[in-house]
């Protein structure tokens, strides 16, 4: 069997998105990719389905918060990185038959973080959204199963938000949870 | 003197029968009425190899879905790295995965390394390959004791850790701990080997195969463990893809992909050794790829305990913004003094930017992803870790196998709970 070229992934969404892909950059000979999130589900199918890319796998889904002053109308690519929101999220994606990997990059508000769920693309997704959706609040629509991953179920708050208190957490048992969670200003908002 | 409890009243007793309304959707509608049965397996059960609950729904003996719970061993390490410098967040990454912490220092350290754009010298490669693979059979020397013990073989178990104890003693010399050595560092590693472990590893090199073999004649023609093994857990390799497992859980499916032939780091295209597929894809395959990959990596440690005798050099990099000075150049350069002071009370900074690096542990793909702020603490780190992902595959494994099959399938991707909840 014939295999396609290898197509730039750069190009070939240009060409097939034109004004949604917002921002590319190249570091450390990784590329990055930022497309506009409304478009996250037909981006991801067709950087899979694509002949000449053929993404085959996702390797990773990470979140990071720009939290507090790292992002807005400053950053916006001229000089420095494209930050226009506060939480972005990368999906890794590996391509097994040309070798390489890309990052496509998706930024999500501040008020109210939402996302298309990729699950339906890479079943991969599920778990790794299903995290970020936990420890960084974003909420991907879509997702078939909902509940928190690692934290207990009634935990208050996302912990890997930047504007997350890290200090001493007193475990949490049945018998001392109430008087925990009177000392948390946070828990009882 | 006991006293009788006294009969819950009704609505008491039935109280939990509301919440499984939670479940809807997530198991199928027959087990909402009772038709099948919900059972807890975990978080306590020994063949869950750590505290993974998984609720399993039965039709009879047979496992209609699996729902995993995670999260009891969450410890928050991507939090509390945020709040460490580079170098000092690097013992945290020991507890992820905590039966091959080499192999976690390495892809945090070659994380880090990308980030900040440092080259590794020669001699520093090799040692860091000769760590990664005797982590490598130490890992599966424990996967394949447990796996074993839960499938009913009980002395492989005796066995198989009579030998790691010589790898984690080879640690303790390389490190001073057996187990959380944080020896692999950004820059190199954290010091040259002692003299006598070289003949040290070449001692276990001599005696392993041998015992290697040992395992396979208790193992891999007896009949009852083919029969527990062969055809159980099966996952097609395009569903194994879609479900992005790596490493022998994917190899087993016959998918021939090793970030270490694949995407080379530390010197590994320069290594003669083969990467072991399986062709069906169930249990009994990947447990011959990792008995084949006992060998690829005595393989390898031979080529790099010999080339470790001829490379002299530096065994981490000479760039002292990022590696600290020689112990004795503090006494004469008031330059290293000055590096040594900025570099254990400040760090370094690394650049408001961001970078994914992934290499191949005992389990499969750990991805390091690290984004900084221009100053000397990250913004984020990730961890993609490879026992999380599998975890999330378990239903696709388990769905239509025995309950009796469902530790086989376990032990058979070999998950740490470590690993999986950080």
């Amino acid at each position: 069997m014939e295999i396609p070229a290898a197509r730039n992934p750069v190009d070939v969404l240009r060409e097939a998105f034109g004004e949604a892909v917002a921002y590319v950059k190249e570091f450390r000979d990784e590329t990055t990719i930022v497309v506009d999130s409304a478009l996250a589900t037909e981006v991801l199918d067709f950087l899979r389905a694509s002949p000449g890319l053929v993404y085959n796998m996702l390797s990773d889904v990470s979140a990071v918060d720009y939290y507090p002053d790292d992002y807005g109308k400053d950053f916006d690519g001229q000089d420095g990185d494209y930050r226009p929101e506060r939480f972005a999220v990368s999906y890794h994606l590996l391509s097994m038959l040309y070798n390489r990997r890309l990052r496509v990059k998706f930024f999500a508000v501040e008020d109210d973080p939402r996302l298309p769920t990729a699950t339906m693309i890479f079943p991969a997704a599920n778990w790794l959204e299903r995290e970020i959706a936990d420890m960084m609040g974003i909420v991907f629509e879509g997702h078939a199963d909902q509940r928190r991953l690692l934290m207990p179920d009634n935990w208050y708050g996302h912990p890997h938000r930047r504007d997350y208190p890290l200090g001493k957490e007193t475990v949490a048992f049945s018998f001392n949870e109430a008087e925990i969670s009177k000392h948390k200003p946070f828990a009882t908002d | 003197m006991a006293v009788a409890t006294p009969p819950q009243p009704i609505e008491e007793q039935r109280r939990w029968e509301g919440s499984l309304d939670q479940l809807r959707g997530l198991v199928s509608e027959r087990a909402i009425t009772g038709e099948t049965m919900l059972l807890n397996m975990g978080p306590h059960h020994p063949s869950t190899h750590g505290v993974l609950r998984l609720l399993l729904e039965l039709d009879g003996e047979q496992i209609v879905s699996c729902l995993p719970d995670i999260g009891f061993l969450h410890t928050g390490i991507e939090k509390s790295i945020e709040d460490k410098t580079y170098e000092i967040a690097l013992p945290l990454t020991d507890r992820m995965d905590y039966l091959s912490p080499m192999s976690n220092n390495m892809a945090y350290a070659a994380a880090v390394e990308k980030l900040l754009d440092l080259e590794v010298p020669e001699r520093g490669q090799i040692i860091r390959v000769v760590c990664l693979e005797l982590a490598r059979c130490a890992s599966h020397l424990v996967w394949l004791g447990t796996h074993a013990i839960d499938m009913g073989a009980m002395s492989v178990l005796l066995y198989a850790f009579r030998e790691r104890e010589r790898v984690l003693g080879m640690f303790e010399m390389l490190s001073g701990q057996r187990m959380m050595s944080s020896y692999i560092r950004p820059g190199g590693v954290w010091r040259d080997v002692p003299d006598d472990f070289l003949p040290t590893v070449k001692q276990f090199l001599n005696d392993f195969p041998a015992k290697v073999d040992d395992y396979e004649a208790l193992l891999t023609q007896n009949p009852i463990w083919k029969d527990r093994a062969q055809g159980v857990g099966v996952i097609e390799p395009d569903v194994a893809l879609a479900y992005g497992l790596t490493g022998p859980a994917l190899r087993g499916s016959g998918v021939n992909w090793d970030l270490r032939k694949a995407q080379p780091y530390s010197g590994y295209e320069t290594y003669d050794f083969n990467v072991p597929l399986g062709e069906h894809g169930d249990v009994y395959d990947r447990y011959l790829i990792r008995i084949h990959e006992f060998r690829e990596s005595m393989k390898i440690l031979n080529q790099a305990v010999a080339r470790l005798e001829t490379v002299k050099g530096p065994y981490r990099s000479q760039n002292h913004k990022y590696c600290p000075p020689l112990r004795s150049e503090l006494g004469q350069s008031m330059e290293a003094v000055i590096h040594h002071f900025k570099l254990w009370t400040y760090g370094y900074d690394a650049p408001d930017d961001e970078i994914y690096n992934a290499i191949e542990s005992p389990r499969g793909e750990i991805g390091c992803y690290i984004h900084g702020t221009g100053a000397n603490k990250p913004r984020r780190v990730h961890f993609k870790t490879p026992s999380f992902i599998h975890i999330s595959a378990l239903p696709v494994m388990a769905k239509g196998y025995l309950l009796a099959d469902m530790v086989a399938i376990i032990g058979s991707v070999d998950i740490v709970l470590g690993d999986c909840d950080r």
